[in-house]
């Protein structure tokens, strides 16, 4: 890989062991993609909230420590300067304001306070969410950015234009010191058409249907394939191609996707492919459709319902106000929880709107920062979850065995206030 | 005893030898495996309950969330990493991977390791001279004793000695 000047004075420690640890990381990542040189970045998102189990698996247990460690992948505890690129904290383990909820002890509570601490003081912006699209991070069309968060890798490339590839905590942490990431995969133009025409002849409308969609375009192409998606009638928004990115990128990798006429690099199919034939054309009908919805219901039998989560990704402002509206008059079953999980950020917003109260007083609660996937918590005894989320449908199960029903948010709702799962595709 | 080598792109140096755990699915890292044990733990992959720790891990690469370096990471730390990976399609995840498990890994075969290689087969791969070695196992298995490589279950051991052992962990990431 070929350095520039400044490149190589970092590696050669001119600005400090980290940061020439950090450009050593960019180096070997960087040679094993094969990419011939480095772009640089001011917008690096990642994940350096460290709770014990990190601090205990690292040399030293301390901060400097377990950023040298987990973010950079060296063993040697260095003096970690403050970041250079603009930076921002993801999603982490805890919601700071109900982390007695998720059942964390006070000393693991004082240890991520501590972390998130050390990060701000080190100058990375603390939105600690999923979505940093939502709350004050909106790269520009073109924009070469180093994101972490495959749902929010999807939904920038895709439906702002931004550049980035589906970056890991090392390559984050090592971004966030140098202002680097290799210059690979879809930072280049021409690794950004079409390569799969997905033809859909099913309505797409609800907030459901772009879940399911999304997770059989995940399930049929290849990782590396961009689906360009065609015949989808009327406009999706903000909280339906959150879905649609989010669930693609769980059943598969797909990390970039054509909507011509809405994203934002395509207003045709012809467009979107650049001259090229598709390498493979898909048809989504109801039969896929159904295909998608019975394989993200495949965890579940039982109906009796524990938890109700929504906010995977994390919910927006009008999420929090339709589960607020749907639970107007009703109140959560006594045997289920339902927790709706959004940006800290928007937590305050919803707190000066009342939302937050809304849903407590209907015995619902208001979380942020976390989720129980990212976090690895439920409450206690729960067997059967539902969500609105393919995401989350797909995830929690695996990691916390527990089944995992999936449908509307209207559905959901109804689970949480009855306790019973009665949720079926029309 | 015959031995079937193919020579492709070696991207992480070393040498280890170890049997093969072979699958033509894609990998999920976090919320698809467990790293304190290296078990799959993706619900409908077809290695689902099994371990790659200490195997030779021949797969077509990583898919999913971006947390998969970071699982692969923590695998290393508390000694449940693969002895050695090959795979077929590159990307972010699996570079980085790679990088952060610091075992030898290999990719652009001049054949293909999924008609060569089938679990339990013995490997050895030399992340430095981009080869892997393939040992049939109904060939190996009739050999008393079959030939060790350079160890990698020493350096293992070495690994994890003096580190305590702890699951993923809250905070991993989507």
């Amino acid at each position: 890989m070929r350095l520039a000047d400044d490149e190589r004075a970092m590696l050669d420690g001119e600005q400090g062991e980290a940061v020439a640890a950090a450009m050593d990381l960019l180096v070997r990542y960087g040679e094993v993609l094969g990419a011939e040189r480095l772009v640089d970045t001011d917008n690096v998102c990642g994940a350096n909230l460290f709770g014990s189990r990190h601090s205990l698996v690292c040399g030293s247990p301390t901060p400097d420590g377990a950023f040298s460690e987990h973010s950079l992948d060296t063993p040697r505890v260095l003096p970690i300067p403050p970041v250079r690129a603009q930076s921002y904290q993801l999603i982490g383990p805890m919601d700071t304001k109900h982390w007695q909820v998720q059942g964390l002890p006070q000393a693991e509570h004082d240890e991520i306070m501590a972390s998130e601490q050390y990060n701000a003081e080190h100058g990375i912006h603390l939105l600690n969410t999923c979505t940093p699209y939502q709350v004050g991070n909106v790269p520009l069309k073109g924009e070469h950015c180093a994101w972490m968060e495959s749902s929010a890798v999807v939904y920038v490339n895709s439906v702002l234009g931004a550049r980035t590839n589906v970056e890991g905590r090392e390559s984050t942490g090592a971004a966030m010191l140098t202002g680097k990431i290799p210059y690979w995969g879809l930072h280049l133009e021409e690794n950004r058409r079409g390569s799969h025409l997905v033809e859909v002849s099913t309505p797409v409308t609800a907030n459901r249907d772009w879940g399911l969609l999304g997770y059989w375009i995940g399930e049929q192409v290849p990782e590396e394939a961009i689906p360009v998606v065609d015949g989808v009638a009327g406009a999706p928004d903000l909280v339906r191609l959150k879905h649609f990115g989010a669930a693609a990128a769980s059943s598969g990798g797909v990390e970039m996707y054509h909507l011509p006429g809405i994203t934002v690099e395509a207003r045709t199919p012809e467009e979107a492919f650049a001259g090229r034939a598709p390498v493979e054309r898909l048809h989504y009908g109801p039969a896929q459709r159904r295909e998608a919805y019975e394989h993200l219901n495949a965890t579940a039998t039982d109906t009796s319902v524990d938890l109700v989560m929504i906010g995977c990704p994390h919910a927006t402002l009008g999420q929090i106000r339709d589960v607020v509206r749907l639970l107007e008059g009703r109140r959560v079953h006594a045997d289920s929880a339902l927790w709706v999980f959004t940006p800290r950020a928007l937590r305050h917003v919803a707190e000066q709107n009342g939302y937050a109260r809304a849903l407590e007083d209907a015995g619902a609660l208001l979380m942020s920062d976390t989720c129980p996937a990212i976090g690895q918590f439920l409450p206690p005894g729960t067997r059967v979850i539902a969500t609105d989320s393919a995401k989350q449908v797909h995830y929690l199960p695996a990691i916390m065995d527990v089944q995992g029903w999936f449908g509307t948010l209207a559905e959901c709702v109804d689970a949480a206030v009855t306790g019973t799962w009665r949720g079926e595709l029309r | 005893m015959s031995e079937i080598v193919l020579t492709g792109r070696g991207l992480v140096g070393g040498v280890a030898e170890a049997e093969a755990l072979v699958t033509r699915h894609a990998i999920s890292g976090w919320g698809g495996v467990e790293p304190r044990t290296g078990r799959i733990i993706e619900s409908r992959h077809e290695l689902v309950g099994q371990s790659f720790a200490g195997k030779v891990l021949v797969f077509p690469g990583a898919k999913g969330s971006s947390g998969w370096s970071g699982m692969f990471h923590m695998a290393r730390l508390v000694g449940s990493a693969p002895a050695a990976m090959v795979f077929t399609v590159m990307n972010t995840k699996i570079a980085l991977g790679v990088v952060v498990s610091h075992v030898p890994a290999v990719t652009d075969l001049d054949g293909d390791p999924f008609e060569v290689i089938r679990t339990g087969d013995r490997v050895r791969v030399d992340g430095d001279r981009g080869t892997i070695i393939v040992t049939r196992a109904d060939t190996y298995r009739r050999d008393p004793e079959p030939s060790r490589g350079h160890g990698w279950a020493a350096e293992q051991e070495q690994d994890t000695d003096g580190r305590r052992c702890a699951g993923p962990g809250p905070g991993e990431h989507g």
